[in-house]
């Protein structure tokens, strides 16, 4: 196991701490680890840290190790946590600024972390498109870019034959003013893809 | 009562039997639902993990176009659109420099005028006696696992509920229909949501916990209030046992759709004939 030196984490990465408390606007300093958040996580079995490991880790400074992590992407944002915090820490905006700061820094996510993000790509895509979310095309996308090609392919006869499956998008008439939206976000905030 | 109405992207798609349900039970219940002209995405469940500002924004254009409406609320059958719009809202409302800064993104200027309410809320907010008025082929020979998931109920502090863990408001709707709603464990437990596209692995899990609970009080059917916990439960119940080696059989179906059964109109209008797992059971079971 990596040693860690936790003074000089805290000291080097006083920054990170206080940005994450900052754009989650969470007390993150406020939590003493009572695991609450993680005892109700319905996905915690599948995270590489769990949810008040993820706080600690926020208090502690360790960005990388956060930033890697398959956790922060994962998260469903069910909001459990953030309801049930003794400290009124809302766990689930925590993940969120996580989630936000390391796309922007550009911290490739990977595994099952990765088939999320190409996951939130392709269906923004089609909003960024056509103004309104269009399945087949999110589907097609996510698994192009997923490399699983195959995924949900057991579910295009039954959905279409049951009529559930539209095969072409519908474009709003001011689809023109929904990409304005994505590229007047990325302008004031950068790094929407 | 006159409502703005925002369908979602999966109304004519995947949520078709919600919307078609929503429509008429609205109808016999004497709302009105004017669709919000032009509407665009609210940026589901895949915004809030790109960029704080998009995340406001895209539901922000929809409220814009609703408040100049001129009708003061705005609803919403989807769970995760319902979180979307009702989030932007109290984001807009309690800061004027969120405010300025999404209109300048949107183009349009919202005021910040607007209630947003889900459609369970809408619907729940008129006088129950009209509600079992309507009420003509009673399901009292059915055992009903409400199951309201996440974004209708959480966090709090935007969809404004009072107990986020043991919610009732959809278990009161089906006692007015007459069936007998079942207290279960798992009815606001996560169902995966879009991870039953992007990692089914993880989410057959958290599906078959909620089927494994509402099937062990031996619930005839569960209901749900959102377009992805549908998928999730009716479609990929066959990928739970496929996967987990069970054996569900149980029958989902939207709030609505049951509502609108015991108000007498026919499943066919309702949408009992598109979902994965078997209607006929509580059909049979309603006579």
């Amino acid at each position: 196991m990596e040693l860690i030196n936790l003074n000089q984490s805290i000291n080097e990465n006083a920054d990170f701490t206080k940005k994450i408390g900052i754009e989650s606007g969470q007390p993150v300093q406020k939590c003493y680890q009572c695991g609450k958040c993680t005892a109700g996580c319905p996905v915690a079995f599948a995270m590489d840290y769990k949810p008040n490991q993820v706080i600690r880790m926020v208090q502690l400074g360790m960005k990388d190790e956060l930033l890697k992590s398959n956790t922060i992407w994962i998260c469903s944002s069910c909001s459990t946590c953030s309801t049930r915090c003794p400290c009124n820490v809302e766990v689930a905006n925590v993940m969120e600024a996580l989630r936000i700061m390391a796309w922007k820094s550009g911290t490739a996510p990977a595994g099952k972390a990765k088939y999320v993000e190409v996951m939130y790509d392709a269906l923004l895509g089609t909003v960024e498109k056509y103004g309104r979310t269009f399945e087949v095309g999110l589907v097609l996308q996510n698994n192009l870019k997923s490399g699983k090609l195959f995924n949900g392919a057991d579910m295009g006869l039954p959905m279409f034959q049951k009529g559930k499956l539209r095969l072409t998008p519908t474009k709003v008439q001011g689809a023109a003013e929904v990409a304005r939206i994505f590229a007047e976000a990325r302008k004031m905030e950068g790094g929407v893809k | 009562m006159r409502y703005a109405y925002f369908p979602g992207c999966s109304y004519h798609a995947t949520g078709k039997e919600y919307e078609s349900s929503t429509q008429a039970v609205a109808k016999r219940l004497g709302m009105d639902l004017v669709t919000i002209p032009d509407w665009s995405c609210c940026g589901a469940t895949a915004s809030h993990g790109k960029s704080h500002l998009l995340n406001i924004a895209l539901p922000a254009r929809n409220l814009a176009i609703a408040e100049g409406m001129g009708i003061g609320e705005v609803t919403t059958g989807c769970a995760a659109c319902y979180q979307q719009l009702a989030n932007a809202n109290k984001k807009m409302k309690e800061s004027q420099e969120t405010r300025d800064k999404v209109n300048k993104i949107t183009g349009k200027e919202y005021k910040g005028t607007l209630e947003v309410k889900s459609i369970v809320d809408a619907i729940g907010s008129i006088d129950p006696e009209q509600i079992k008025a309507q009420v003509v082929k009673p399901l009292s020979s059915l055992k009903i696992a409400s199951y309201y998931g996440c974004l209708l109920v959480r966090p709090p502090k935007i969809t404004g509920f009072d107990d986020p863990e043991n919610p009732m408001f959809m278990d009161n709707m089906m006692k007015l229909a007459g069936a007998e709603a079942l207290d279960w464990a798992h009815k606001t437990e996560c169902c995966g949501a879009s991870l039953g596209v992007s990692n089914l692995g993880i989410a057959v899990k958290m599906i078959n916990r909620i089927l494994k609970a509402a099937v062990e009080k031996g619930a005839d059917c569960i209901i749900v209030a959102c377009p992805f916990c549908h998928l999730n439960l009716d479609w990929h119940q066959k990928s739970v046992n496929k996967q987990l080696g069970t054996n569900y059989d149980i029958p989902v179906f939207y709030f609505t759709e049951l509502l609108g059964l015991a108000m007498g109109i026919s499943p066919d209008e309702l949408g009992f004939k598109t979902h994965f797992t078997d209607t006929q059971k509580v059909l049979s079971l309603v006579g």
